[in-house]
């Protein structure tokens, strides 16, 4: 069973949902980035996603765009997100790597899926990774013993979820609205029926990103989902940190703000 | 008009790749949110294909909307500075000014025929994004184009152009603020209004189906002079050039040739500075297979897998990728393709201005500059046939500026 697997099982025997916490590596630098992913464990996330920052993130908007340009800008290279992933486990919360498809290649995908379970990760979240075009990765994933989270959308055949989600391993990602990452602050009425479609074809937990920034919308999405992801919302709050420290606070106040929240259960 | 027989090349599979050495080019790497779409699109663009009310219209529109068939056009004079026999192949004259028209009506038909009511699209130099808003201008569709702001300021011309047509033109002060950006941008657009909007990707890469779409809309181009070629000089040339940034003009000319094996396919990619100096846009030459903007291709880009910035003194070509085909073609040894400096480029173009009375597009004026080569390469009985995929009104700043004139 691995470590998101646990961390999905915990939440659900204490009838909550999961807190995924989305940070790119290297932002504010990679130290910062450590210390802010450690506060928010600490602050009651349950798995961490580690961002591989990379020059075209055409699924995330001006927010994390901003971050991973300027993680980039300061020289932040794949060794710095297995860094990352090392120092967040060694904390005691999984940590699974978000990354868009091309570093991963550039690096070697078996050479990378060997590198990431030495730092203790738990696997990769692929965006623009669809599991047709995936077949070299599953079987790495398969052979390092690692998650493999894929995502669906609103738009998505209930043929393609069954197809999706029996790729997937640790959870589905539910991408809660057409679009891109931190342009909407709102949970969009797709995101229940979804979460519904996508339990008729998997036992494995659900859990949705995009457009969730507060405690109150944490606990809406708790309400039918296993696990709710945030990303913009804490990179926001960093941008706007002075140093590294008001960051690691930032995400810290964010973090127990929305750790209430999956406690809550709003009713939907 | 579109291919009524069956596909020549035995690409893309029905997934869309295009395999070579193990390797397999094209394909879908795109965000779920688009597979729906994707797919969509696919069986749209197949029924269409095989629908002649369709095929009708946009033959119609090509014949008497957009200037088709343009002229294969016997360059002497220029043909004596190459030292052959050189045909121009003058897309230039289309309606828009460039080959882009062929893709776009194709598209834009399609699009209303899909029910959309919004059409997007990336461009570099502008032409692409002309040819869309004066689709759309046509067509009736609301319009909306993304440029990089370093193209919208060296390629002017056209963001007026697009404005009078009534498009949107939003500039992209994202990353290298070019061609890359600018399709980024549009594809985050079109995650979020899929639902209403179609996006008309100019040339032959993205995720499939595009390259094969693009594909089959510019193959007009090459199946013209084909015809052309052999009526004029009753033989098949010994070369077809073309310049290559994404490909779509290329593909387009070189599609109809694949089979003629004696006919040498050759592509020419924006050198830029040279390179050695790292300052290009020569893809095929200097890059690496790689995934971008959802196709697996060769891209350029560092040992960590981030997108290189590029240079070429062509907004067209200035993009760090290329369409999956022409891995295919150049892996497969059926095409090749060299790399021309933004010097010898203006070399061409200024030869072309000064020997025809033809300003090309810089984008062109790099398979010009080829051609030139190529002639030299072949000798005095060769046959070339090079494809003019634009006109340079748009560059003659750039242009003015290149020559202190």
């Amino acid at each position: 069973m691995s470590a998101v697997t646990t961390a999905f099982a915990k939440a659900a025997a204490e009838d909550r949902a999961a807190l995924v916490g989305y940070l790119p590596a290297g932002f504010p630098s990679v130290g910062g980035a450590v210390e802010a992913a450690r506060a928010m464990a600490a602050a009651g996330a349950d798995v961490i996603e580690v961002g591989l920052p990379y020059s075209d993130p055409l699924m995330d908007g001006p927010v994390i765009a901003e971050a991973v340009h300027r993680a980039l800008a300061s020289g932040t290279k794949p060794a710095d997100v297995l860094r990352t992933v090392e120092a967040v486990t060694a904390a005691g919360v999984p940590a699974l790597v978000m990354t868009y498809w091309n570093p991963v290649e550039a690096y070697g995908v078996a050479a990378f899926a060997r590198d990431l379970a030495a730092a203790g990760g738990s696997g990769l979240i692929t965006p623009d990774l669809p599991p047709e075009e995936a077949a070299e990765w599953l079987a790495v994933a398969e052979a390092c013993d690692l998650d493999r989270v894929f995502l669906v959308a609103p738009s998505s055949t209930d043929q393609r979820i069954a197809a999706v989600a029996g790729a997937c391993r640790g959870f589905v990602y539910a991408a809660s609205l057409m679009g891109i990452t931190g342009t909407r602050d709102a949970v969009s009425d797709d995101a229940a029926a979804l979460v519904a479609r996508v339990r008729r074809h998997t036992q494995l937990p659900v859990a949705v990103g995009i457009g969730v920034s507060s405690g109150a919308q944490a606990a809406q999405v708790a309400a039918f989902a296993d696990g709710v992801i945030v990303g913009s919302a804490f990179v926001r709050r960093l941008l706007g940190a002075p140093d590294s420290a008001a960051a690691a606070r930032a995400a810290a106040e964010l973090a127990s703000e929305l750790a209430a929240g999956v406690r809550r259960k709003a009713e939907p | 008009m579109l291919p009524a027989e069956p596909d020549i090349a035995p690409v893309p599979d029905t997934s869309g790749h295009f395999p070579a050495h193990g390797i397999r080019y094209g394909g879908r790497f795109a965000p779920e949110a688009l597979m729906a779409a994707l797919d969509e699109l696919s069986a749209a663009y197949d029924h269409a294909r095989k629908d002649p009310a369709f095929a009708a219209e946009l033959a119609g529109l090509l014949r008497g909307y957009a200037g088709r068939p343009t002229l294969l056009y016997a360059a002497e004079r220029f043909g004596a500075q190459a030292g052959c026999t050189v045909l121009l192949k003058r897309e230039d004259l289309a309606h828009t000014g460039s080959h882009k028209i062929n893709n776009v009506l194709g598209q834009v038909l399609l699009a209303r025929r899909m029910g959309k009511t919004r059409v997007i699209a990336e461009t570099g130099a502008g032409q692409h994004g002309v040819a869309t808003a004066t689709a759309c201008a046509l067509l009736g569709l609301d319009c909306s184009v993304y440029m990089g702001e370093e193209d919208t300021r060296r390629q002017a011309l056209n963001v007026s152009r697009m404005r009078m047509l009534g498009a949107e033109v939003i500039p992209v002060a994202a990353g290298t603020r070019t061609l890359k950006d600018a399709m980024n941008e549009a594809f985050r657009d079109w995650v979020t209004t899929v639902a209403t909007t179609h996006y008309c990707i100019g040339s032959v890469g993205g995720p499939h189906p595009f390259p094969m779409m693009v594909r089959d809309f510019q193959r007009v181009i090459g199946v013209e002079a084909r015809g052309q070629v052999l009526e004029q000089h009753g033989r098949l040339p010994d070369a077809v050039i073309a310049c290559v940034g994404g490909g779509s003009n290329a593909i387009g000319i070189f599609h109809a040739f694949i089979p003629d094996a004696g006919v040498r396919l050759i592509g020419c990619e924006a050198g830029g500075d040279g390179l050695a100096s790292g300052r290009h846009a020569a893809t095929l030459t200097g890059g690496s297979p790689g995934v971008l903007h959802g196709m697996r291709t060769f891209v350029l880009q560092d040992d960590q897998g981030q997108t290189l910035g590029t240079h070429s003194i062509s907004a067209g070509l200035d993009y760090p990728g290329v369409g999956p085909e022409h891995v295919w073609l150049r892996e497969t040894g059926r095409a090749s393709y060299r790399a021309v400096t933004d010097a010898r480029a203006m070399d061409a173009f200024s030869v072309l201005c000064r020997t025809e009375g033809i300003i090309p597009a810089l984008e062109s004026a790099h398979a010009l500059a080829g051609a030139l080569d190529v002639g030299r390469e072949l000798g005095p009985g060769a046959l070339m046939v090079v494809s003019l995929s634009g006109r340079g009104d748009k560059d003659v700043d750039t242009a003015s500026t290149w020559f202190g004139v």
